[in-house]
């Protein structure tokens, strides 16, 4: 017993192609390369990646209620802005500033939530809008520029077990934890429900509302999160942080086998599709691609992986 | 002008069978039947929108055999639709001469267009209308108006008119009629499909009656009077069913005051425990709009809803509302409304009770689930080969049953149901009614949608009649007849022959 509702280990299947995609990726790095397959190269890659799998984690669920959030960057950037702030003009410690960059984080996406299910507005040009909202407060407050705080954070970023970091331990456990809620809970079944068919989970006597709004709210939660990890990992509060970070997340959860359409996601798919974003990049990086072949590689794959998603359907229905 | 002999289409089923009809110029031709009697797949074989699997079409004397409307509409012959098919984003005037824009080296001759448009507006009351309106901005009565005059635009020797009058207000349909009647002086051949039989009277020379895919006859209107049309609608005689056990009613359940909304009027009616109201009515007589407002699935513009012990609460503004006050509804339309199509029947059956199923912690239990969703799937004799299985994958009459189990499993006191057996094979048809009679037994109120007559025959205590928004009559089982529904079904206004209940 799986506990999915997608029909016969749907899910399981997918699982199962990303890990061997994974692998497949790290043996062709190591055969072309001479330094893929070490510890210090895993370690780093593991290292960079737990603010990515911290916001695609949270934004697996909004796809999965056919929702969207572009905004996950700049509200990125704007939660790292205040606890650099808090840490540097307020004089905050570190908890205080990073419960600081928590609330910032919540607000956006309660923000985000309200605008989209009270207003039923789609929530594509919602979160386009509060991206560049937000992107504009993180100028206003940091006046543009970096704040380093340095030492202050370096407890967080430091490494814990077997040179893994305690961030990147904590985006797994949180990846075991919203899996389960995913498949496990009653909230999980209604967003999938929601996102597969939102008239019936209506008439079907739940309303919907609550269950979006704490989709929007926690995706929010995450992304401030993931803003305390971001600033940690480079000791500096930087406005310009997470351009593009959307779309890495967005790409990511893609890859890992969530519907853009809604109705099907899986959190521990997402999370495979950060490392083999992750591990594609640094191994074509390594292999001496240059920035341009990379994107052109992970676009691909990109393209690959809502291909791969539309044949699923076609084979479900 | 327009002979077709031996017309046979089947989608699936028989729609149309060995139909012969003859449309003569300067006539206005009525077809009428029940819902479902072909009607309209009769007029889109004769607009060249579908082809009839059998049969031969002659007009003018020569064989016609459209491939297409496009064919159809170069050789003068000419449809408006039931179903509106407005582009939004054009405007009038584009919409009216869409395929025939006056242009001069590919750029379209505003001026003349506008012109044009005018004069053709002008024809059907519609002068003040500005050519250049985007569609998408009109109500649907002129909407409409402005599909006639799209056709009235073209020349045309034979017009089908489907249900023309279908969002027209009493106004606007006099513009039709009197245009109707200058086009059938021009000498063209107009084919008026309808349900409304004033319209009939009115207008028609000679008239179709069609049951079941078959012509059951034509004749000069002179020589049908209106009880004749309906009798021959109907045509059957109905045996009584198996006379439902007389279950005491219990007290009522649902009391419904005066609902008016975008599409019903002043409907008021009560359910008792342990009864089964049907209600009756043409396609769009407001049937799914009534029950989905009492649902809370839309908000009424005035009403109110009472449920709860002896009726006295009224608290439903939402369909959370309706089911913590005892309600559930199983909707009409399963595919997009009802089902979680992709998903194991597992997760359709308990989506409404997954809450029974959960622990402290809101995981939800897998063997209380099962416990749930098992014993309601085999009370209704569900046939799946797992509870993982796609609901997809299931037969309409499976499809339906889980839907019903779902609402079971919420343990209504009132259960609303839309269309209990549409697109569901005979066998699973009775075994519905058979289930529906059995939960009334138990002391359900029930609510029956359905625009088959024979359905609410078998399983109704007492039957509402609906036309046009608007409750016509009320019958007790043994009042009732085919003839007495369906003529109040097709009328216009409160019947007062008919045998008013206090609901």
């Amino acid at each position: 017993m799986s506990g999915t509702v997608a029909g016969p280990s749907g899910a399981g299947r997918d699982v199962l192609a990303l890990l061997l995609v994974l692998a497949a990726l790290v043996i062709a790095f190591s055969l072309a390369t001479e330094r893929f397959l070490t510890a210090s190269t895993l370690r780093t890659i593991a290292n960079q990646v737990p603010e990515l799998v911290i916001a695609a984690v949270g934004l697996t669920f909004v796809l999965l209620i056919g929702a969207i959030d572009l905004s996950v960057g700049s509200v990125m950037a704007l939660s790292s802005a205040a606890m650099g702030l808090g840490l540097v003009r307020l004089g905050l410690g570190l908890g205080p500033a990073s419960l600081l960059a928590l609330a910032v984080g919540t607000a956006g996406g309660a923000g985000n939530g309200l605008l989209t299910v009270r207003l039923r507005l789609p929530s594509f040009i919602v979160t386009l809008g509060t991206m560049e909202m937000a992107r504009g407060l993180a100028y206003l407050a940091t006046r543009s520029e970096t704040l380093y705080v340095g030492e202050r954070v370096e407890g967080l970023a430091e490494a814990a077990v077997l040179g893994l970091s305690a961030p990147f331990l904590a985006s797994v456990a949180l990846v075991a934890v919203a899996q389960l809620a995913l498949t496990r809970t009653v909230f999980g079944r209604h967003a999938t429900a929601i996102g597969t068919n939102e008239e019936a989970v209506r008439l079907a006597g739940i309303d919907p509302a609550p269950v979006k709004l704490a989709i929007f709210t926690g995706a929010g939660f995450l992304v401030g999160a993931a803003g305390i990890v971001y600033t940690s990992r480079l000791g500096a509060a930087d406005p310009n942080a997470g351009i593009g970070f959307e779309l890495q997340a967005i790409a990511a959860v893609v890859v890992g086998g969530t519907s853009l359409l809604g109705g099907r996601a899986s959190v521990v798919g997402s999370f495979l599709g950060v490392l083999v974003i992750a591990v594609l990049g640094s191994g074509l990086a390594q292999a001496g691609a240059q920035e341009p072949t990379k994107r052109l590689v992970t676009g691909a794959v990109i393209v690959a992986a809502v291909v791969a998603d539309r044949f699923r359907r076609e084979r479900a229905s | 002008m327009l002979v077709a002999e031996g017309l046979g289409k089947a989608f699936g089923v028989p729609v149309l069978v060995d139909v012969s009809l003859e449309l003569r110029a300067g006539e206005v031709h009525a077809i009428v039947g029940e819902n479902g009697a072909g009607k309209s797949t009769l007029a889109r074989i004769l607009a060249g929108l579908v082809r009839p699997d059998r049969g031969r079409m002659t007009l003018r004397g020569q064989p016609f055999a459209p491939r297409n409307s496009g064919e159809a509409k170069s050789l003068g012959i000419a449809i408006v639709h039931q179903e509106l098919s407005a582009i939004a984003t054009l405007t009038v005037a584009e919409t009216l001469f869409l395929d025939r824009l006056p242009a001069r080296a590919g750029i379209i001759d505003r001026k003349r267009l506008g012109e044009e448009a005018h004069a053709v507006l002008d024809r059907v009351g519609l002068g003040e209308l500005h050519p250049d309106r985007r569609v998408g901005t009109l109500g649907l009565g002129h909407l409409q108006l402005v599909e006639i005059a799209a056709a009235l635009a073209r020349r045309c020797d034979v017009l089908l008119l489907d249900e023309p009058t279908g969002a027209l207000s009493p106004r606007e349909s006099e513009v039709l009629f009197t245009q109707m009647a200058r086009l059938r002086a021009d000498g063209t051949a107009l084919v008026l499909i309808t349900h409304r039989l004033e319209e009939v009277a009115r207008t028609a020379d000679r008239i179709s009656v069609l049951r079941d895919g078959r012509l059951v006859a034509t004749r000069p209107a002179a020589e049908l009077p209106r009880d004749e049309i309906v009798r021959l609608m109907v045509g059957r005689d109905l045996a009584d069913p198996p006379p439902r056990p007389a279950a005491t009613p219990g007290p009522v359940a649902l009391r419904v005051e005066g609902l008016s909304g975008p599409r019903y009027r002043d409907v008021s009616f009560e359910v008792r425990g342990g009864e089964i109201l049907g209600l009756a009515g043409l396609m769009g007589a407001g049937r799914t709009e009534v029950l989905r407002a009492v649902f809370g699935a839309d908000r009424p513009t005035s009403g109110r809803v009472l449920v709860g012990p002896d009726a006295t609460v009224a608290r439903i503004a939402s369909p959370a509302d309706a089911v913590r006050m005892g309600l559930a509804l199983v909707t009409e339309d399963r595919r997009t409304q009802g089902l979680l199509l992709p998903l194991a029947v597992r997760a359709n059956v308990t989506l409404g009770s997954l809450h029974r199923a959960a622990d402290p912690f809101g995981a939800v239990r897998a063997r209380v689930e099962e416990g749930l969703a098992r014993p309601v799937l085999e009370s209704l004799g569900v046939r799946i080969r797992s509870l993982e299985q796609p609901v997809a994958q299931l037969s309409g009459g499976n499809q339906q049953k889980v839907l019903l189990a779902r609402a079971l499993l919420q343990d209504p006191a009132v259960l609303l149901v839309d269309e209990p057996t549409r697109g569901v094979d005979v066998g699973a048809r009775a075994e519905v009614h058979r289930l529906l009679r059995e939960l009334a037994a138990r002391g359900k109120a029930i609510v029956v949608a359905s625009s088959e007559i024979d359905e609410l025959f078998m399983l109704a205590d007492r039957i509402l009649v609906l036309a046009r928004g608007r409750v016509t009559a009320a019958f007790v089982r043994g009042a009732w007849s085919a003839e007495a529904v369906m003529a109040a079904a097709v009328s216009a206004g409160p019947d007062p022959h008919a045998e008013r209940h206090t609901a």
